[in-house]
């Protein structure tokens, strides 16, 4: 059983544990994580950002990479029509085991889904953001998705609303996102020419006509570019997705990072290529490949200097709930909901909840900057990976971890660059030996693995790899525990015990979840 | 004639039913069957029949030849 907020070894994540499991008690909910992937962010604080944007992506998972560590967002799955087809995308092989975008187990009716927010705000308190995004495009379903959004504002009015889109609609739904009060939209946008558009697009359907090649590219981008620069004309908060296809658009996207920001996109978050032929989509069945985990990390570091870029997607389905980087949607399926009969909203205890998470907070930033200050200048840098249930603490054991957290570590402090998936190295109490190498392929850029708790065998292995498996800042926040730790390696180097070495690339890991307990 | 969706490959995504001009697209069992009592091919509405022109799988809104030609 994998343990979350539940079970936290100190004081105030005590108290949030104690708080939650009491709401997970009356509500007949479990507080275990699920093995599905999300997807969303800034790591940007309030020190950059005008008071009314923090404001807005304060408690935004997919806006604030801080954020994701303690709140959570939900996807409603109202929008399954879609109004363009891109390659990397196929929604005719839907798999309850799958986790990607355009994927979802049911589909529901604004109804349905208001009842689903409701009850999933009622026993997860850090849920804070209703998303809707597809499985189609939201706005090619323009009713279904403002009768949910109408129907949530009055009942939950404290929760956020956001859509996502390809934009080919947008121009025409921009009012009416600004009359529903949406706070944040995100537009996936891969390509500013054409030229490169007519590799990722087959076809859109625009004003009553299918479009194809570098046509339908042509008017995608355009009505894309249009939308963006509408909604920061209105005042609406906007993440532009991009999905990286090495060879196709992997250059272009600098350009499209250009693009974006001088049109006012607030988050730019480049994405790698989900392809496997057992999608049966065209890049999946034409074997075309996703990018390694440093290509990934060179092009966002690229683009880093030009805008915020977010790098804790984790790709989620259109039906997602639960932290990013979880997945609780099995828990809340039709059958389910239905079965609960009238929900009662707690606000009450959503705030209570969330003032608690505030003063975690502000203890976690007093902690980073205490231990910042210790440490000389240096232009050394290492990545460490992260075993964690949330709230930004070191709270996994090595062999229940779904994924690592991925910190890259200098004296300048502490960043969040992204997120590894590996399969389940642990299962039913023992460590499964045939799973480890992949583990350490997922993380083989980094020097250390910060756990809670780690196993001898896969800790003899993970040294044997030179990555250092580090358990001594078992459930401490992570970003201080990062800079002590860098510290101490650090004092090392200079001292000449060890030499400063950089280390190899790593595989970002894709596919089912076949391996899910 | 009329068009038909192949109920096997529908994935249901709804795609067509608001773009039908005869509004003869409805939803049963989970796909999407069009009347073919209303379908007019979209004969004196649109260039392309528009079940097609939406629709995410490759021929699965196709000709039935089992209704003789719309006469518009």
């Amino acid at each position: 059983m994998r343990a979350t907020l539940g079970n936290q070894a100190d004081a105030s994540g005590h108290a949030l544990g104690q708080l939650l499991d009491k709401i997970a008690g009356h509500k007949g909910c479990g507080t275990s994580g699920g093995e599905g992937k999300a997807s969303c962010g800034s790591s940007a604080g309030p020190a950059d950002m005008a008071p009314e944007v923090w404001e807005k992506v304060k408690n935004h998972p997919c806006y604030s990479e801080e954020a994701h560590h303690h709140y959570a967002r939900m996807h409603v799955a109202v929008a399954p029509a879609c109004n363009i087809q891109c390659n990397y995308c196929n929604r005719k092989y839907d798999c309850a085991n799958e986790s990607r975008p355009g994927v979802v187990s049911e589909k529901l009716t604004p109804e349905q889904a208001a009842k689903k927010v409701l009850a999933v705000a009622s026993a997860i308190p850090q849920m804070t953001v209703l998303g809707i995004a597809g499985p189609g495009d939201a706005l090619a379903n323009p009713v279904k998705t403002f009768r949910t959004f109408e129907l949530i504002a009055k009942t939950a009015p404290d929760i956020k609303l956001c859509l996502s889109t390809n934009g080919l609609a947008l121009p025409d739904y921009v009012d009416t996102i600004k009359a529903f009060n949406v706070d944040h939209v995100t537009i996936t946008i891969n390509m500013v020419d054409p030229e490169v558009g007519q590799h990722i697009y087959p076809w859109i359907f625009y004003r009553n006509k299918r479009y194809t090649g570098i046509d339908a590219a042509r008017i995608l981008s355009e009505r894309q570019l249009l939308g963006l620069e509408m909604l920061t004309a209105a005042g609406v908060l906007t993440k532009v997705n991009s999905v990286m296809i090495p060879g196709i658009n992997d250059r272009h996207l600098v350009d499209v990072n250009r693009a974006v920001k001088s049109r006012g996109a607030f988050l730019h978050n480049i994405m790698p290529l989900i392809s496997a032929a057992e999608h049966g989509t065209v890049f999946g069945l034409n074997g075309q490949r996703g990018p390694t985990a440093q290509e990934l990390k060179q092009l966002q570091d690229e683009c880093e200097g030009e805008m915020n870029m977010m790098r804790h997607c984790r790709q989620c389905r259109a039906d997602a709930v639960g932290l990013l980087g979880e997945d609780r949607s099995a828990e809340f399926t039709s059958d389910k909901i239905d079965a609960m009969g009238e929900v009662v909203y707690d606000l009450d205890t959503r705030k209570q909840y969330q003032e608690l998470v505030e003063v975690e907070r502000q203890d976690k930033v007093a902690a980073r900057e205490s231990a910042l200050q210790e440490i000389d200048a240096t232009d050394i840098r290492i990545l460490v990976a992260v075993a964690t249930t949330g709230q930004g603490r070191i709270n996994e054991h090595f062999g229940h971890a779904h994924e690592f957290q991925i910190y890259e570590v200098g004296s300048g402090g502490a960043k969040f660059v992204g997120h590894r998936r590996v399969d389940l190295y642990c299962q039913g109490g023992y460590g499964e030996e045939d799973t480890l190498p992949s583990v350490v392929r997922a993380i083989n850029d980094c020097h250390a693995v910060f756990v809670a708790r780690i196993g001898g065998c896969p800790r003899d292995e993970l040294q044997a790899a030179g990555i250092d498996p580090v358990d001594r800042f078992a459930h401490e926040f992570i970003e201080e525990s990062a800079i002590r730790y860098f510290g101490e390696y650090f004092a090392k180097v200079c001292a000449g015990d060890i030499e400063h070495r950089p280390r190899g690339d790593a595989d970002i890991r894709q596919g089912a979840f076949t391996a899910a307990a | 004639m009329a068009y038909k969706i192949i109920a096997s490959q529908c994935t249901g995504c709804s795609a067509c039913e608001p773009e039908c001009p005869n509004v003869a697209i409805r939803e049963k069992n989970g796909v999407f069957i069009i009347d073919p009592k209303k379908c007019t091919e979209c004969i004196g509405h649109f260039d392309d029949a528009q079940c097609v022109a939406v629709c995410p799988v490759d021929n699965t809104c196709v000709i039935d030849t089992g209704y003789p030609r719309y006469q518009a």
